[in-house]
């Protein structure tokens, strides 16, 4: 392993890390809003907008990332939308896990029981504070564990990007090892930085789940 | 311009083009058909493995599956493709390179849902197929395997859909699929069709909707359907 050459490519790897994590960032946040939304339309059937955040939520989940990107990135200018590289990323990632968020956002408030709300209600409840006490500490806790998954598979799919030449560590680590045949050391310093990119969500995620399971009700794992 | 030509279809019916782009198609699907068969016989394997007690056993499937949780598959590509040819100096071929990967990817995640599967069956299960007098293969054939075949099926389902959108990433360690067609196609009639980018990374978004919604469909139904 020639430790100097790897001291040497850092700083373009370390600037290509920015650069994703930059992109995954705004991405996840753009999605959490689009899943936030979409999962309320389709929760509350919002006539005409369910339909759509339906056909949505299908289309994006069953495509690639990848070929979602390239139409975005060369068939919009086509119709007089530019769009630079990164722009097309940060929005092709937050359309990507919008979809997915929606699904677990969804799933997690369809899976608190109706006893649940009759019960609030029952109490004297106003809807307000059903929602705030009842409804969403148990939704979030049901959605949490498919929330960060979303989270750790749309940071891997940021892999995806050098596709439309942004300059990812996917990008420098193929540049490098076209122009050095540093092969070994290239690969070594992407393991590296994925690790740090996503290895500190996966362990605070398994933590989190573990904390928030005892907020649920009712049989365990249920 | 006619509506073809509006829409960039209209390269699809020049020459072999529309035939090209299948055949790529193929390509991607080849790939995962044969991942998406080693990953159900080597999960069903790696699952049984996981449950095991052996605490060298914990150790070894606990590593390989944070391996497969979270690194990237092309990152995986990028070591199977231009590390194997270094540190070995083996010359394995790019289709080749994302058959092993997709399989070590699909064998670790196949064999945490065979595991969460087996785990999920309650012991009473066992213990009134054992009072009923049935010995250990009828348990598990009457009653153990049924039960977790249930639960297993839809999540593999699952996994089948995204091996198949995974294989999108082929191109990018260069396997001729359908992108790379796509991208050939596109190039080529740069100046007779430039509306060919919609046409063509439509038609390619489209077989990939195509291919998976039908099986996620398929997926939730089960689900549904045997859920409880």
């Amino acid at each position: 392993m020639d430790f100097a050459a790897m001291a040497e490519y850092m700083p373009l790897f370390i600037e290509a890390f920015w650069l994703t994590l930059r992109i995954g960032l705004v991405g996840i946040l753009g999605s959490i809003l689009i899943g936030l939304v979409v999962a309320m339309v389709v929760h509350f059937k919002v006539p005409v907008l369910k339909q759509i955040a339906g056909a949505y939520v299908e289309l994006f989940r069953n495509t690639p990332l990848l070929i979602q990107l390239f139409f975005m990135y060369f068939a919009l200018p086509r119709i007089g939308v530019p769009i630079t590289a990164e722009a097309c990323g940060m929005l092709g990632l937050a359309l990507l896990g919008g979809a997915y968020m929606a699904e677990s956002f969804r799933s997690g408030l369809e899976a608190v029981e109706s006893i649940q709300f009759e019960s609030a209600l029952a109490l004297g409840m106003t809807r307000g504070q059903l929602m705030r006490h009842v409804v969403l500490p148990q939704a979030v806790t049901l959605s949490i564990q498919s929330f960060v998954a979303n989270i750790i598979f749309l940071l891997k799919e940021t892999s995806v990007f050098s596709a439309i030449s942004l300059m990812d560590l996917m990008f420098v680590a193929k540049d490098l090892i076209g122009l050095y045949y540093k092969t070994t050391e290239c690969l070594v310093l992407l393991v590296i930085f994925y690790l740090i990119m996503i290895l500190p969500v996966s362990v605070l995620g398994t933590y989190v789940e573990r904390r928030l399971r005892h907020g649920s009700f009712g049989p365990a794992g249920a | 311009m006619d509506l073809l030509g509006l829409l960039g279809l209209d390269v699809l019916l020049k020459g072999t083009n529309a035939l090209r782009l299948l055949g790529g198609l193929w390509v991607a699907v080849r790939v995962s058909l044969i991942s998406v068969a080693f990953s159900i016989v080597g999960g069903l394997l790696f699952g049984i493995f996981m449950t095991w007690k052996n605490p060298l056993a914990k150790v070894i499937s606990r590593l390989y599956l944070e391996v497969v949780r979270i690194m990237p598959q092309l990152v995986l590509l990028f070591i199977v493709f231009f590390g194997g040819t270094r540190a070995l100096g083996l010359n394995i071929d790019a289709e080749l390179s994302a058959i092993i990967v997709f399989s070590f990817w699909g064998i670790g995640e196949m064999g945490d849902l065979v595991r969460g599967a087996l785990e999920s069956i309650p012991k009473h299960q066992y213990e009134a197929a054992e009072a009923l007098g049935l010995n250990r293969a009828q348990m598990y054939r009457h009653v153990v395997i049924p039960l977790a075949v249930r639960r297993l099926i839809p999540m593999s389902i699952n996994l089948v859909t995204r091996m198949i959108k995974t294989t999108s990433l082929i191109m990018m360690i260069g396997v001729v699929e359908v992108m790379k067609v796509g991208q050939q196609i596109i190039e080529a009639n740069r100046m007779t069709s430039p509306n060919a980018v919609f046409g063509i990374y439509g038609i390619i978004l489209l077989l990939y909707f195509v291919a998976c919604w039908p099986i996620s469909k398929l997926g939730e139904h089960l689900e549904r359907k045997w859920a409880a």
